[in-house]
C-alpha cells in the first residue's frame, strides 16, 4: 500500500513539473535564434561561399551551432575577432585552408578571350557581371566583392582578379595601427 | 530577525559552501576564468538554489512528511532541481542570448552542482522552516556567487602574472582555491549558531 502511495505521489509531483516546463517551453519560446543574426550582421555579406556554406546567412546559423569560427576569408582576422568577443571565446587564427591574402581585388575580365558563355554571371552572388548569350561579358567593378567565384566557372580562363590600386582615392590612414610607446 | 540575520552571514561566510564545506566545487574550478561569465554564472545559480530550496522545502513538507515518505527525499529532490534548472534554462535563453552561450555547458550543469542539492538536504536535516530554508538558500548561493566572482578576479589577474613554469594554468588555480579556502578558515567563530 505504502508503495503504491509513493508511486502516486511521485508520479503526481513528475506530472505536476512537467506541465509546469511545458507552460514554460511555450512561454518562453525563442523564436529564431538571437545569436545567429547578430553573428550575421559581423559577417562581410559577400555570399562568397568560401567558407563551404551557401553564403553569409548559413554560416552564422553553423557558427551559432558551434561551428570554427575562422573561416570567413574575406573578414579576416577582424571578423574573426569581432565574433569571438560576441561569443564569448577566445579568437583564434584563420583556419589555413581559407587563408587567402586579403589584399582587396576585383574580378576582370580579358574581353578579347571572353566567348559570351554566360556561365560567369551565374557564379556570381551578387550580380556584378553585365552581358548576355555569345555576348562579350563585363565586370562592373564598384559592384565586384571579389570573391573569385567567378574565376573557376569560366571555360576559356579570361576572368583573373586584379588588386585594386591604392590611390588618393581610396587611401585610409590606418591611424589605430601605428605603434605608439612612451619613452622613458 | 537576528537570528536570520546570524544565518545569512553565517551561511555566507563561516560555513561558506564552496570554501569550507566543500560544495559545488566543479562550477568553481569550471565557470572562473572570466569574471563576465562567472557574474551570469552566480545569478543562474542563485536563482536555482533560493527556488529549489523553497520548492523543496514546500515538497518535503507538505507531501514527504505526512505520507511518512522520507526515504524518497533525494530523488525528490533531485527531481525539483531538475525542474528549476531547466527553467532556469529556459529563460536564460530567452532573454540574454550571449549569456546563454558563454555559460554553456554549465547552466544544464547546475543540476550535476551538489551545493544545490546540498543546500535542500541540509533544509530537512537541520529542520529549518519555511523562511530559513528560503534565506539558506540564498545565503548559501550568495556566499556561492562571493567567492566564485573573487576567485575568478584573481584568475584573470593571474592570466598576465608572471608564474613561474611548472605553476602555470591549472595549478596556480588550485592553489589560488586553497588559500582562499585558508582565508575562509579565518572566518571561524564569527557567528555562533
Amino acid at each position: 500500500m505504502t508503495v503504491l502511495i509513493a508511486i502516486l505521489v511521485v508520479g503526481l509531483i513528475s506530472l505536476a513539473f512537467g506541465a509546469l516546463l511545458g507552460f514554460a517551453s511555450v512561454k518562453f519560446k525563442v523564436e529564431g535564434d538571437p545569436l545567429a543574426e547578430q553573428i550575421d550582421a559581423i559577417l562581410p555579406q559577400t555570399q562568397c561561399g568560401q567558407c563551404g556554406y551557401p553564403g553569409c546567412k548559413p554560416y552564422a546559423d553553423a557558427v551559432a551551432n558551434g561551428e570554427a569560427i575562422n573561416k570567413c576569408a574575406p573578414g579576416g582576422d577582424d571578423t574573426i575577432k569581432k565574433i569571438a568577443d560576441l561569443m564569448g571565446v577566445e579568437p583564434i587564427a584563420m583556419d589555413e585552408a581559407h587563408e587567402t591574402d586579403n589584399t582587396p581585388k576585383v574580378a576582370f575580365i580579358i574581353e578579347e578571350d571572353c566567348i559570351g558563355c554566360t556561365k560567369c554571371i551565374q557564379a556570381c552572388p551578387v550580380d556584378a557581371i553585365i552581358g548576355t548569350t555569345k555576348q562579350m561579358h563585363t565586370i562592373i567593378a564598384d559592384e565586384c566583392t571579389g570573391c573569385d567565384l567567378c574565376v573557376a566557372p569560366c571555360p576559356v580562363d579570361c576572368i583573373e582578379m586584379r588588386p585594386i590600386p591604392q590611390t588618393t582615392r581610396n587611401w585610409q590612414w590606418d591611424l589605430a595601427n601605428i605603434p605608439v610607446t612612451q619613452i622613458d | 530577525m537576528t537570528d536570520y540575520l546570524l544565518l545569512l552571514i553565517g551561511t555566507v561566510l563561516v560555513n561558506n559552501f564552496v570554501l569550507v564545506k566543500f560544495l559545488g566545487l566543479c562550477p568553481f574550478m569550471g565557470v572562473s576564468s572570466k569574471v563576465e561569465t562567472a557574474i551570469g554564472m552566480s545569478f543562474a545559480t542563485t536563482f536555482v538554489m533560493t527556488l529549489a530550496s523553497l520548492l523543496s522545502y514546500l515538497v518535503d513538507t507538505y507531501l514527504l512528511e505526512p505520507l511518512s515518505l522520507q526515504y524518497l527525499t533525494t530523488m525528490t529532490f533531485i527531481l525539483v532541481i531538475a525542474v528549476v534548472v531547466q527553467f532556469t534554462e529556459m529563460v536564460v535563453h530567452k532573454t540574454s542570448a550571449n549569456l546563454y552561450r558563454s555559460l554553456g555547458i554549465f547552466l544544464p550543469l547546475i543540476t550535476s552542482n551538489c551545493a544545490v542539492l546540498g543546500v535542500a538536504l541540509l533544509n530537512t536535516y537541520e529542520k529549518h522552516n519555511f523562511l530559513e530554508s528560503i534565506i539558506y538558500g540564498f545565503s548559501a548561493a550568495l556566499g556561492f556567487s562571493l567567492v566564485l566572482v573573487m576567485f575568478s578576479a584573481m584568475r584573470e589577474k593571474l592570466a598576465n602574472a608572471d608564474v613561474p613554469k611548472p605553476f602555470k594554468g591549472s595549478a596556480i588555480a588550485m592553489i589560488t582555491a586553497g588559500l582562499m579556502s585558508l582565508a575562509f578558515m579565518g572566518f571561524t567563530g564569527l557567528v555562533k549558531l
